[in-house]
């Protein structure tokens, strides 16, 4: 069994694939460093990540997939999970092999792949649903969240152009890092110095001092309309609980 | 502020501005909301969210400069899901619940005790705005109780659609309601400002409209519906000569029927809604499980509980219309004229018809695989791309998420036996009769036992 070792990135991975095809083998598993290994592998390969053999193998898929299989393949990319490496990277070698088989769901890679990357779209929905902003005195709104996946970078367009005439920020609180939108343009950001931040990464709530004066009373408004819209005789918690997830609720208003 | 609106819209329209600026910041440096506008919300909220619908379908619209809002198309974006597990994604709110109508099954209708209260124009869009600036909401669905008289009504639904649009710049999705028996002239104003307009038809049998609101009838309903469309088919013909003529109710309409409040059989509901979606701008029906609000009221039904396994059945029958190219006379007929409780209606028609059974899921055409129970839109997309590059078996369709254990006796793969169905009994070697039994959950049965029948309390 041969297997292939490589760094946990996107260039590794497609680094990967150009080896397999220069050295003629089929590795089963491609596993990030620091994985347990099987038990019976018997060739185990170094992947030394290079960005111009991934930029090769990326043009070279660009020519075999349409458009949307090779967006689906960067959407899954965005799951960070670890299922999704051995089966990204068999798919993508079965692509060089057979063609274009992106729709062909009854292979076990393609469908993998495709699964995790409708996860992802799935969580990218629940954040344009689930985003909650308060109002800064700055006049900034303000979102935390935290993501299953890494979805921030495919739903910034949509908040920018939904709201193009207000400054928001939306931060990542799993992953440390978050986008600004000052009016114009996007950029992602960091802080420096994470405790000093004038929220609170639990409940994303924004500090009392900064908090602009109104946000109290519009968040009360709008919990007081989730409870009124509710018909107690149709009380369906475990629809609520199918369609908002718990893990979403610590960031929510009404839910808070 | 008024010198630098002076500098962007040059002299002529200073007039207008000076009005408009004046508005503006009464919005911005006033706020209207107080503790008072949260009762007042609560009660209008109350009054509303017996109406069914809140989609914020059938539109894209990309953001705008200077404006705030887009709308996303496809399915809309639900914001939050209440207790009862029902999507918020428009705030529905009514701009008064006074009504001058007595509808028995309307909570609002003016003979019943409670509290009433009216929203200030100002008020409500504020709200509206600041809501939606939170990523709170859609949008607006607005409706209204009738009081003075309809086109009175109308004109505040359509001043406020209009204020959100021109003053608030509001670029969000607006659902208005539109107001039986309110003038054409009212309407096509109000459709150049909505996505959406609604006309509830509520009772699909006229003289059971008539039996519990004596003051409406099947003509009131129809005629907005038909002036609604009769705007979207001449705006369609404009748009075609002119490509930058306003839209007019881009997302169609909408309307809603009771269940269970009348004694309409589900043949009734339903050929209503097929006749419904024949029309060009027919987008949604909605069925709203009968909830006992007047209790009083002898011309009502008393339900322990709202019939929620029927509206189920409903929608699941409404989908079919809509995306499995089911036929009304296929779903319902004279001799079944209310749809199975214990079962979906797709099984049940294939229950009754054993004859288009099995189908081979190598070969069937995209219509026949969504006639088999336990397989969706979706699974039945993913069947037809993937059989182009190998024959499928029942392995593949476990994988894809098909639910096997319906479909299995409705199928046929690429295989003798398969370790889901071994050895082969098809629909047509069991019976329906005894297939039947297999396919129910002891849970569903019960579901369905409780709503069909009433029980006696005997307390402790």
């Amino acid at each position: 069994m041969t297997i292939y070792v490589f760094d946990g990135t996107m260039d590794g991975l497609l680094t990967a694939v150009f080896d397999a095809f220069s050295l003629k083998e089929e590795p089963q598993e491609l596993l990030t460093e620091g994985d347990a290994l099987p038990l019976f592998c018997d060739h185990i390969y170094q992947v030394t990540t290079d960005e111009e053999k991934a930029q090769r193998v990326w043009t070279g898929l660009e020519k075999k997939l349409t458009r949307e299989a090779m967006k689906l393949i960067s959407v899954s990319w965005l799951s960070e999970v670890k299922e999704l490496n051995t089966p990204l990277f068999r798919y993508i070698c079965k692509v060089f092999r057979q063609g274009d088989i992106s729709k062909n769901f009854a292979d076990p890679d393609v469908l993998a792949v495709t699964n995790i990357a409708r996860r992802v779209l799935h969580e990218q929905l629940r954040m344009k649903q689930f985003i909650r902003f308060q109002k800064a005195k700055d006049g900034t709104y303000l979102a935390v969240v935290s993501p299953d996946h890494n979805v921030l970078p495919i739903i910034t367009d949509h908040f920018s152009d939904r709201f193009n005439d207000q400054p928001w920020l939306i931060y990542d609180a799993k992953r440390h890092y978050g986008f600004n939108y000052d009016g114009k343009t996007v950029i992602r950001i960091t802080f420096e110095d994470e405790a000093a931040v004038p929220f609170s990464l639990e409940n994303g709530k924004l500090n009392e001092a900064v908090l602009s004066n109104d946000d109290q009373l519009l968040q009360d408004l709008w919990r007081t309309y989730f409870k009124a819209i509710c018909i107690k005789e149709r009380m369906n918690p475990r629809k609520q609980l199918q369609d908002m997830p718990r893990r979403y609720w610590k960031y929510m208003t009404e839910k808070q | 502020m008024s010198a630098k609106i002076h500098i962007i819209f040059g002299n002529s329209a200073k007039k207008t501005m000076i009005s408009f600026v004046l508005r503006l910041t009464l919005c911005i440096f006033a706020s209207m909301l107080t503790e008072k506008t949260m009762e007042k919300l609560r009660i209008l909220a109350e009054s509303a969210k017996y109406d069914v619908s809140c989609s914020s379908s059938g539109t894209v619209r990309k953001g705008k400069q200077g404006m705030v809002g887009s709308t996303v198309g496809g399915v809309g974006i639900c914001h939050s899901f209440a207790d009862d597990g029902r999507c918020i994604s428009l705030l529905k709110v009514m701009l008064t619940n006074y009504c001058m109508y007595d509808c028995a099954y309307c909570i609002n209708r003016r003979s019943n005790d409670i509290k009433r209260a009216t929203l200030s124009v100002s008020e409500l869009e504020e709200i509206t705005m600041e809501f939606y600036r939170r990523n709170y909401i859609e949008g607006l669905f607005l409706s209204s109780g009738v009081v003075r008289n309809p086109d009175y009504t109308m004109e505040r639904l359509t001043a406020i659609a209009r204020d959100l649009r021109t003053v608030h710049r509001f670029n969000g999705y607006i659902h208005l309601k539109s107001i039986p028996g309110c003038s054409q002239e009212l309407l096509n104003e109000a459709g150049r400002y909505a996505d959406r307009m609604s006309v509830n038809i509520e009772i699909p049998k006229e003289e059971s409209l008539k039996l519990l609101a004596p003051e409406k009838d099947h003509k009131s309903v129809f005629t907005p519906m038909k002036m609604i469309q009769q705007g979207v088919l001449e705006n369609k013909e404009d748009r075609k000569k002119y490509r930058h003529a306003p839209r007019f109710v881009p997302a169609g309409q909408s309307t809603q029927m009771i269940v269970g409040a009348t004694k309409e059989s589900d043949k009734d509901i339903l050929t209503m809604s097929s006749m419904l979606y024949g029309q060009p701008t027919m987008r949604r029906v909605y069925y709203s499980g009968y909830v006992s609000v007047n209790t009083y009221d002898p011309r009502l039904p008393i339900l322990k509980q709202p019939p929620l396994v029927r509206e189920n059945r409903l929608y699941q029958a409404d989908w079919l219309l809509r995306f499995y190219h089911f036929k009304v006379e296929e779903i319902v007929d004279d001799l079944h004229a209310n749809l199975d409780l214990e079962v979906d209606p797709k099984l049940a028609w294939a229950l009754r018809h054993p004859e288009a059974f099995p189908v081979d899921i190598n070969t069937a055409d995209y219509e026949q695989l969504l006639r088999v129970p336990g397989l969706g839109t979706k699974s039945a997309w993913l069947i037809v791309n993937s059989r182009r590059f190998s024959r499928l078996t029942s392995y593949d369709l476990k994988k894809m998420g098909v639910v096997m254990k319906k479909a299995k006796y409705f199928i046929t793969c690429n295989e003798l036996t398969s370790q889901f169905s071994q050895p082969i009994v098809g629909i047509n070697e069991l019976h329906p009769e005894r297939l039947r039994p297999l396919l129910i959950s002891k849970a569903q049965q019960k579901r369905a036992a409780e709503e069909q029948q009433l029980q006696i309390d005997f307390g402790e």
